[in-house]
């Protein structure tokens, strides 16, 4: 009786202490992980806030106030605005190939859309150098009429363009594959054209996606550093971009200037993050609803209201 | 005519999936196109839609021919097996889409959109989104919305598919009372023949890619014109027979009158209540033991086995079932009515009476 006893009390504290063990584990996992992500992730991109503030706030705004700095800001933004709805307009027509019709070549059409992703960006930029460079023969014939490419704005935006190239076409063509068209061919039979289709009915189902693409364009189309690098020719307060001066700034020995145009960029990608995690929180709320929506209401009884004599 | 098909094809790819088919649909009729998967059936709804152009042939709606007029153009109200709901607009959105489209009035599209909620059961959810509707609704829905703008034709895919056994009988016959109301002509596709013959006036029957035969639901199951139609709409007992002697034969069942050379083989068709049976034994010609009897309310479907270990299908009423006293394992014996020969080519021999 008294083994019995004890057995069972014994068995009971191992099994109280696996659990507890399983939850030690689990404890110490996390925090590995977090402790990685604070030393790794966290604690450099506070450094680069605390560092611009370094010499006072008046220092940290007259830095960015520099005419070669705000430049450098001007540039960035004017990329920005040339690639995000170039490649916005890409993208949704990319994807709307991809993901309706049937053309030979549609392998080789995915597979460009994704060359941007795997080729080193200074190969990138170097590519550019090459091909509008003036030795090219494309190049000098461009040159000839008067038209630089490399080394000034045109090829920073033809580059910023190329790397920035697959985030809309891949936020949509998944989206639209996994619809199907036929939502599209109901307003075709309900007598919308096709431009009307695609603004009413196809545009409103993929905004989420949309945005996503936008967002994630943006960000790299600010933030490209060895391609543009490598196309711009580094001339201070012309073909310089926000990345390219925070370099600049840091090899002249201004590192408090260097990271006060850093932590515009790193904002940047704070606002990005921000808004890239409301945007998946929204569609997955509007997914949820979608998928949970059959039988929330009860059936209404059928033809009731309708009289013995519906009239057309 | 409302609508007339004329050799009509259409091949995707390598792949022919209607074959010189041609048929008429008069004013204000309920047609059922009826067939298996890959029948061609879809394929001709769609082509008369206008959301696929044949290879050849001509469709004509209303005396014109509208080979190459493009969709929005035809007038047809088309509801999709799915539905199709408009995902990102509430059910006043989607009805009024194509009234929109069509540049109406604003005050005349909510007139019609309430009078559809209201004709179709949806009163109260016009705000609503699809994903917040039943099956039921959300199919009320999509004919409200090929409703209203008061189309020619009413094309309908699957409709009852993706919807509950017990919601599709109800939505049947809400149909049909809305088509009598409406007398809009209508054509619906359906691989289920018996929603072919309760809903529609007429079958249009297909397989592979052909028209095998059209007519009232009654005229397909008493006098199919081959084989297919026949195996296809209700059932149909067939056997293997052998000539012997003058007599074609199955075993020990014979079917005198069919035209046959000693020694053919031939195949035989006949319908399980062409099966007559009897407790008595000695009433009937042949022998068989009830291996199952199936209740389905007020008719019994009974399998029957032969001595040869063949199996025939054989129904009658409940009542008469409980009056004569079968029983499952019973021997009973049993004679076979009516039948017709299945030729090679798959056509129909005349129908044979026997006692």
């Amino acid at each position: 009786m008294a083994t019995r006893r004890t057995e069972r009390m014994s068995r009971g504290r191992a099994s109280r202490r696996g659990s507890e063990e399983q939850r030690w584990v689990r404890w110490s996992l996390t925090a590995v992980a977090l402790g990685f992500a604070l030393v790794f992730l966290l604690v450099p991109l506070a450094n680069v806030f605390v560092q611009a503030l370094a010499k006072g706030a008046r220092f940290y705004l007259a830095a960015l106030a520099h005419p070669d700095s705000w430049a450098a800001t001007k540039l960035t933004l004017i990329l920005a605005v040339i690639a995000v709805p170039l490649n916005l307009l890409f993208g949704l027509a990319a994807a709307w190939c991809i993901a309706r019709f049937q053309f030979p070549g549609k392998a080789l059409l995915v597979t460009i859309i994704d060359l941007p992703f795997s080729v080193s960006p200074v190969v990138s930029g170097l590519m550019f150098v090459l091909l509008f460079g003036a030795q090219s023969w494309l190049g000098g014939w461009l040159e000839g009429k008067g038209i630089r490419i490399i080394f000034a704005v045109p090829g920073m935006a033809l580059v910023t363009l190329f790397v920035t190239l697959p985030f809309v076409a891949r936020e949509l063509i998944p989206v639209l594959q996994a619809r199907g068209s036929e939502q599209e061919q109901a307003a075709l039979t309900l007598g919308a054209s096709g431009w009307q289709t695609f603004w009413h009915v196809t545009l409103p189902s993929v905004k989420w996606a949309l945005l996503y693409g936008v967002i994630l364009c943006n960000a790299r189309a600010m933030g490209e550093f060895g391609a543009v690098s490598v196309v711009s020719g580094r001339i201070t307060g012309l073909t310089d971009t926000m990345p390219l001066r925070v370099e600049k700034l840091y090899n002249e020995y201004n590192g408090t200037a260097a990271f006060a145009v850093a932590s515009l960029l790193a904002l940047l990608a704070l606002v990005t993050l921000a808004v890239k995690t409301l945007l998946e929180w929204r569609q997955a709320r509007e997914f949820q609803r979608i998928e949970s929506g059959a039988g929330k209401t009860p059936l209404s009884p059928i033809g009731s209201g309708a009289s013995s004599a519906p009239r057309l | 005519m409302a609508i007339e098909l004329r050799n009509v094809q259409k091949a995707f790819g390598e792949f022919p999936a209607v074959h010189g088919v041609s048929f008429k649909v008069s004013d204000g009729e309920l047609l059922a196109l009826l067939g298996p998967s890959g029948s061609g059936k879809t394929t001709v709804l769609r082509m008369i839609a206008g959301l696929e152009m044949p290879d050849a042939g001509d469709i004509f709606i209303r005396g014109q021919r509208v080979n190459h007029t493009p969709v929005q153009r035809r007038n047809i109200g088309f509801v999709f097996q799915n539905y199709a709901l408009f995902t990102t607009m509430n059910v006043f959105r989607n009805i009024a889409f194509g009234l929109k489209v069509r540049r109406w009035r604003r005050g005349a599209i909510e007139t019609r959109v309430e009078e559809l909620l209201e004709l179709l059961g949806l009163q109260g959810l016009g705000e609503r989104y699809p994903h917040q509707l039943s099956g039921g609704q959300r199919q009320r829905v999509a004919i409200a919305r090929a409703l209203a703008s008061k189309p020619d034709l009413l094309l309908l895919d699957e409709p009852f598919g993706a919807v509950d056994a017990r919601i599709r009988q109800e939505l049947r016959e809400w149909l049909v009372r809305l088509h009598s109301g409406l007398r809009v002509t209508t054509l619906f596709v359906t691989h289920d023949q018996e929603e072919a013959m309760e809903v529609s006036k007429r079958i249009a029957i297909f397989s592979q890619g052909r028209l095998e035969q059209i007519g009232a639901p009654r005229e397909v199951y008493e006098q199919p014109s081959n084989e297919f139609v026949a195996r296809f709409i209700g059932v149909l007992n067939v056997l293997e027979l052998q000539v012997r002697e003058g007599l074609a034969r199955c075993e020990e069942v014979c079917f005198p009158g069919l035209a046959a050379r000693e020694g053919d083989r031939l195949r035989v068709g006949f319908r399980p209540h062409a099966v007559t049976l009897s407790s008595d034994l000695r009433a009937l010609r042949y022998r068989a033991r009830i291996r199952h009897a199936f209740f389905l309310g007020i008719i019994m479907r009974l399998e029957l086995e032969l001595p040869s270990g063949l199996t025939i299908r054989a129904r009658m009423s409940q009542e008469e079932y409980v009056q004569y006293g079968l029983r499952e394992g019973q021997t009973v014996s049993f004679g076979i009515r009516r039948y017709r020969l299945l030729a090679p080519d798959g056509t129909l021999g005349p129908e044979v009476e026997a006692g």
